[in-house]
Parts: structure tokens; sequence; C-alpha cells
């Protein structure tokens, strides 16, 4: 039995639980000081109310500057962890238009339904809320039979 | 102090990414095709700690120290954008394999072609708001926060 399931996890299981109590460690942290449950995509849209006045994005004007601070730390907290623990800068092998198009269908989704992987699948998750649990079992069962069709395609990496 | 705490918060999440490879597309798109589960740890990993969060806080104040603002947990109201989004965001991370705030911990690891997915983003954000802005059915009071 924990023979089977040793081979669901050929990685092991220790750097996605402890990477994964971190996202959410750095999640708590802003909002135990702000009460702000801080999602990664509503960025995309505050971010545009710099280019665009458009009332969809004008609507995060108030929170766009602290959000690219937050991105910002992001990709900077990436960094410390790849000189730390990866010996440098990584690339990925998946091709230019995968990345592309998978992108714009991300930017698309994740703010008409609401949410991404952090906002619902984080803080809604944590919250024990309905509408995000409905919300990342949609996507993640989406999800598996697009990367299925690719893969079957020949789309593999 | 809210600026600093913004940045010691994304610090931890973007380390937290990295760390648990989720800024490495290859390793999203093998758990959606079930060669590696290890994704199911950092959602659970992460939603425990930001649940423990939601349910403590309220309990031991009334109201965030740097806002004021009153600890309430992360709730949407739930429509059929849930699924419609839900199902065009499943599509997009089964293609690339990436979400937005992976995608941004992957330009932290070096990872320049994410610029691809990054750019992709951007545009799909621009073209809906540009649309949902024309349409005054979709006012949307309550604007989403992630």
């Amino acid at each position: 039995m924990l023979e089977g399931l040793a081979g669901f996890f050929p990685n092991g299981v220790e750097r996605y639980a402890v990477g994964g109590l971190l996202v959410g460690l750095g999640t708590l942290v802003v909002y135990a000081g702000t009460g702000i449950a801080a999602g990664a995509s509503t960025f995309l849209e505050s971010t545009l109310s710099y280019v665009s006045d458009a009332s969809r994005f004008q609507q995060y004007r108030p929170s766009r500057d602290w959000r690219v601070l937050f991105t910002v730390s992001i990709v900077l907290g990436a960094a410390v962890y790849a000189v730390l623990f990866q010996g440098g800068a990584w690339t990925t092998g998946v091709e230019p238009w995968r990345l592309f198009v998978g992108g714009i269908f991300v930017g698309v989704g994740t703010r008409i339904g609401k949410g991404c992987t952090s906002g619902h699948g984080i803080c809604g998750v944590g919250s024990a809320s309905r509408t995000s649990l409905i919300g990342v079992a949609t996507f993640v069962l989406v999800a598996i039979v697009t990367a299925n069709v690719i893969a079957a395609l020949g789309g593999g990496l | 102090m809210f600026a600093p705490l913004v940045v010691v918060g994304g610090l931890i999440f973007g380390f937290g990414l990295g760390y648990s490879h989720m800024a490495r597309p290859e390793v999203v798109i093998d758990f959606l095709l079930f060669e590696d589960l290890g994704l199911l740890f950092v959602m659970f990993g992460g939603s425990i700690v930001a649940g423990l969060g939601f349910w403590v806080l309220p309990r031991l104040r009334d109201g965030a120290p740097l806002t004021g603002r009153p600890y309430e947990r992360r709730l949407k109201s739930f429509d059929r954008n849930v699924l419609v989004g839900g199902v065009v965001f499943g599509v997009g991370w089964g293609l690339a394999g990436i979400c937005p705030g992976a995608a941004y911990a992957s330009l932290g690891v070096g990872n320049w072609p994410i610029l691809y997915a990054i750019a992709g983003m951007f545009i799909g954000a621009y073209a809906q708001g540009i649309w949902r802005s024309q349409r005054s059915t979709d006012a949307d009071a309550v604007p989403s926060d992630d």
C-alpha cells in the first residue's frame, strides 16, 4: 500500500510540504498585519490601471502600488531560493507557444473566475469557502483533462 | 510599516514557491499527468497555514493593526463566472503549467522564457477587462481580490 503510494511521489514530499507551508506563511504575514487576503492575480489588473482608464482596472487603483511591491518581492524571494538551493538559474523546457497561449487563458480565467491558485487555492480553501472549493475543483479537473489531451497529442515535455 | 510587511510576506511567499518547485511548469504538468502528486502538499500545506490565520486571528483581536480592517474569511459570491473562469483558467493551467504567483516566482529562479506566459497573462487580463468595462451589466460591485 505504502509502496504504491510512494510511486505517486517520486520526489518525496518534503520540498512540497515545506514550500507549501512557506507559501501559506507569506500569505499569513500580510493578512495578520493588514487583514488583506492577498492573491497573486489581482496584480495583473491593478497594474493595467497604470496604462488604461477602463473602469475594470481603475477599481484596483488604491492597491496597485503595494501589489507591485508584493510581486517584486515574490520575484526576489524566489531568486533567494535560486541562489541558496538551486545553484543559479533554471530554465523550462516547455515550449514558448504553450507558455504564451496558456498565459492568455490564465489571464482571462483567473479574473473572470474571481481567483487563482493562491486566492481560491490557498486563501479560499483556508477560509473553507464553498465558492473557492468549487472553483478549485473546476480548474484542477479541466487542467488535468487539458494536460492529458496535450500529452496524448504528442505535446509531451 | 505597511510596505515592509508586504515585502516580507512577498519574499516568504516567493521563496516558498521556489522551494516547492511550483515555479517549474514541468512539475505542475507532472502533477496533472498523475506522475508526481506533490502539488497536493503545496496547496494543502499553504491553505492550512493560511486557514489558521483566518480562524485564529479574529478570536485574538478585532482588526488588523496596520489597517484596522476586520479579520474576515475570504468568501466570494458564487455565480456562473466562478465556473466559466475556472474552466478557462484550467485550460491555461493545463497548457502552460503555470499560474500567476508561480509565474512571478519563476522569473525569480531565472526562468526567462516565463516572460511568454506573463505577457500572455497581461494580454488575457487586459482583454477581459476591456470587454467587461464595456458591459454595464457586469458592474461587479465586489471586485475579486487575488
